[in-house]
């Protein structure tokens, strides 16, 4: 049974002044399951953060269902919300942002003992300086503002803080994003060795398909409010079959392609798209280069590929998308930096 | 060559203390390359790009010398650098919101750089505004130009302010992270439209950022700057592909996730990058270098040349290894 589930979930966003109502998550199903780490992938104002939002019960769904090991939580509140809370943690993007700037690092550590009413007395510094040497800060003063640190610092206090209860999932929103690259490698390792020693289940949200592409087992990939490509990070990095994904994938500069000969990439013309204006028929098909007119007009279904797992929503996948998909995925095995 | 840059050092006081951010750097910059400077956060690279146009923080002290074509750029008159600025260097940041004024239209900005310098009448001026949001492939640009920046996209900003960096026609262009707030697809689209202009209008670019995959596409000579200091400078290709000093090793390592197999922990450096004013004696890099021996401790590593490369190491990495050290 998966750990963590949405059932068609959706979020819309009435507009202020008259304006458009926004649907910022549209029937969305995901599953995470024990010790899983699934990855969400997708442009900015694609939804993700609200989809993250809607996971941690943060705000309400508009329809849907949200479970938690088996347990419909959808409707729960306060009080009754509070043992699923300690279960399940969030990190965010911005550390010094999500961490309250007036609250000494000492507060800011203890307050998760304090709301779920753990009380471990003497005992509590002892466990706070423990949870701060997971992440090589046994020796920071923790009397001090989180405005004292850098970013990198912060976001492993953010994440230890996370762990202090020991949840079983962490849905972290773009942990990485805001650091430097050499500080990002500290914190996927710092998730990797977690996830190792305790199993833990992740739900990790970011525009970077290098780093879902590292730490995620199952990816999903979302756009303008929809799923429109689901599975093993394998068959993500390695296959891609909807347009849209082939078209991340091949974006991201890496040294690939400095190296390859004849490397390609699809560029997708125009703007990220607008969850206010949504288009008709397949939602990508002003920027597909593949679209044609079924696409303008029917709206296609996420399907399960033949004789995989694989679920795509394209009306031409995967007869006339695969071997574009062969070409612009990649190995999940790393390739040597020279060569 | 356009720019020469010679022991330029620039700090901070602080509590009675000069606290030096760039170290007594060295380099120069040859007509139509694409020089891309890189470090960590803090490492110097937004201060020596800024300096380069005449743009130092105003509490800043500077020494040493900057040539741009000839010109002195330090310690020139404002008013004079100010003249520089447009017609012969450009400038874009990471953020075009807090350098687009909002409550202008995109095409008046564009169109002030040109007046402001006396290049064109106000009429020619705004002609060339729409040219130049044209040339940076916005689409319908006469509607963009009478747009206000909140009404136009992410992308479309940041293509607007390189727009106006280059509609004066100046022949450096400055970008510090210019791709850092996008989104990988428009990402892209950024990269792909400065190369177009850099062959379309012979622009020499210099280029700061902290993403390597943005650094391998682009790059035709590398600065590694670690804690205002240089720790290696070369051709783009035996920095990416064959570092010798370890920073520069560690760097790419763990900026490379792909290199690595899934799931595998990455190679990232130990620690932090260290903090003004708390620069370790010896080689700055020594806390955190897997190589290092007694001397690192002590004695500042010289530059020095191997081939096409320069760098500051006492150990450095050999080539055979250094492959060895990109693969493991
Ligand atoms: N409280 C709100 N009121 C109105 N619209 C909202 C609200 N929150 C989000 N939206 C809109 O819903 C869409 C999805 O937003 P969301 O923050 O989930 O995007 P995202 O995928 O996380 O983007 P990013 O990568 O930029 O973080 C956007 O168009 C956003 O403007
Ligand atoms: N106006 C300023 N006043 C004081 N210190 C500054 C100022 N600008 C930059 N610094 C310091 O100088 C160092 C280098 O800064 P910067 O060039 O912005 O780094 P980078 O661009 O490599 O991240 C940092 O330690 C930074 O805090
Ligand atoms: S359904 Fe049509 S428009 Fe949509 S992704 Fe597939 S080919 Fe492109
Ligand atoms: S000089 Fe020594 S400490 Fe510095 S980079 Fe070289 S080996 Fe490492
Ligand atoms: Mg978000
Ligand atoms: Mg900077």
């Amino acid at each position: 049974m998966a750990l963590l589930e949405l059932d068609a979930v959706s979020k819309t966003f009435s507009q202020r002044r008259g304006g458009r109502a926004v649907q910022a998550v549209a029937g969305v199903s995901l599953a995470v399951g024990k010790g899983e780490t699934l990855g969400l992938v997708g442009e900015s104002g694609c939804g993700k953060s609200t989809l993250a939002r809607l996971a941690l019960k943060l705000v309400d769904v508009t329809d849907g269902r949200v479970r938690f090991d088996g347990v419909d939580v959808t409707g729960l509140t306060g009080r009754r919300m509070l043992p699923i809370r300690r279960r399940l943690q969030a990190v965010f993007q911005d550390p010094l942002a999500s961490l309250n700037a007036r609250m000494t690092i000492a507060e800011v550590m203890r307050e998760p003992f304090d709301t779920h009413g753990v009380k471990l007395g003497a005992g509590l510094e002892a466990r706070i300086r423990e949870l701060l040497s997971f992440v090589g800060l046994e020796n920071i003063d923790i009397q001090k503002l989180p405005g004292q640190f850098s970013g990198g610092q912060l976001q492993r206090i953010a994440i230890v803080r996370a762990l202090a209860l020991e949840p079983e999932i962490i849905v972290a929103d773009e942990p990485t994003s805001a650091l430097d690259p050499s500080i990002q490698a500290q914190i996927v390792n710092l998730m990797l060795q977690i996830q190792r020693k305790r199993g833990i289940s992740y739900l990790i949200i970011s525009h970077d398909l290098d780093v879902i592409g590292h730490v995620a087992d199952r990816i999903a990939v979302m756009y303008l409010g929809t799923i429109i490509e689901q599975g093993t990070a394998d068959e993500i990095m390695q296959r891609p079959l909807h347009p849209y994904t082939q078209a991340l994938l091949s974006a991201a500069p890496t040294l690939a392609a400095r190296r390859q000969v004849g490397w390609k990439r699809i560029m997708l013309s125009g703007d990220p798209p607008n969850p206010a204006d949504v288009p008709s028929g397949c939602r990508f098909h002003p920027r597909c280069h593949l679209a044609r007119d079924i696409c303008r007009t029917n709206v296609p279904p996420l399907r399960a590929m033949p004789g995989t797992g694989q679920m795509v929503a394209c009306h031409l996948a995967p007869d006339e998308t695969a071997r574009a998909g062969a070409e612009v995925g990649r190995d999940r095995r790393g390739l040597p930096l020279a060569g | 060559m356009i720019l020469s840059v010679r022991d330029f050092a620039i700090g901070f006081q602080r509590e009675g203390q000069n606290l030096v951010a760039v170290d007594g750097i060295s380099f120069d910059v040859e007509a139509g390359e694409t020089f891309v400077i890189i470090g960590e956060s803090g490492s110097g690279k937004s201060l020596t790009g800024m300096s380069i146009a005449g743009l130092q923080p105003p509490t800043a002290f500077v020494s040493g010398s900057i040539r741009f074509k000839d010109r002195e750029m330090l310690n020139r008159p404002d008013a004079e650098l100010r003249k520089l600025r447009g017609p012969e260097i450009g400038l874009i940041y990471q953020d075009p919101l807090s350098s687009l004024n909002p409550v202008w239209p995109v095409g008046d900005q564009i169109a002030e750089t040109l007046t402001a310098h006396g290049l064109a009448d106000r009429a020619e001026a705004n002609k060339r505004a729409v040219e130049m949001l044209e040339r940076v492939r916005i689409p319908d640009p006469r509607r963009v130009a009478s747009a206000y920046p909140h009404e136009i996209s992410g992308g479309m900003r940041q293509r607007a302010m390189i727009a106006m960096a280059l509609a004066a026609n100046p022949s450096l262009l400055i970008a510090d992270e210019p791709t850092t707030a996008l989104d990988v697809t428009i990402k892209a689209q950024i990269l792909e439209l400065l190369a177009d202009l850099k062959r379309e209008l012979a622009l020499t670019i210099i280029l700061i950022t902290h993403d390597m995959g943005v650094v391998a596409e682009v790059a035709d000579r590398i600065l590694v700057l670690y804690a205002g200091r240089i720790a290696e400078i070369g051709p783009a290709d035996s920095i990416m592909l064959q570092p010798s000093h370890p920073y520069t090793a560690a760097l790419m390592t763990s900026a490379m996730i792909s290199q690595t197999p899934a799931k595998q922990e990455l190679n990232a450096i130990v620690g932090g990058a260290p903090g003004l004013g708390a620069f370790p004696a010896g080689c700055r890099f020594h806390p955190r270098c897997p190589r290092a021996q007694d001397d690192c401790n002590t004695v500042e590593p010289p530059r020095r040349k191997f081939g096409a490369v320069e760098l500051a190491c006492h150990h450095p990495i050999e080539v055979a290894m250094s492959l060895q050290v990109a693969r493991s």
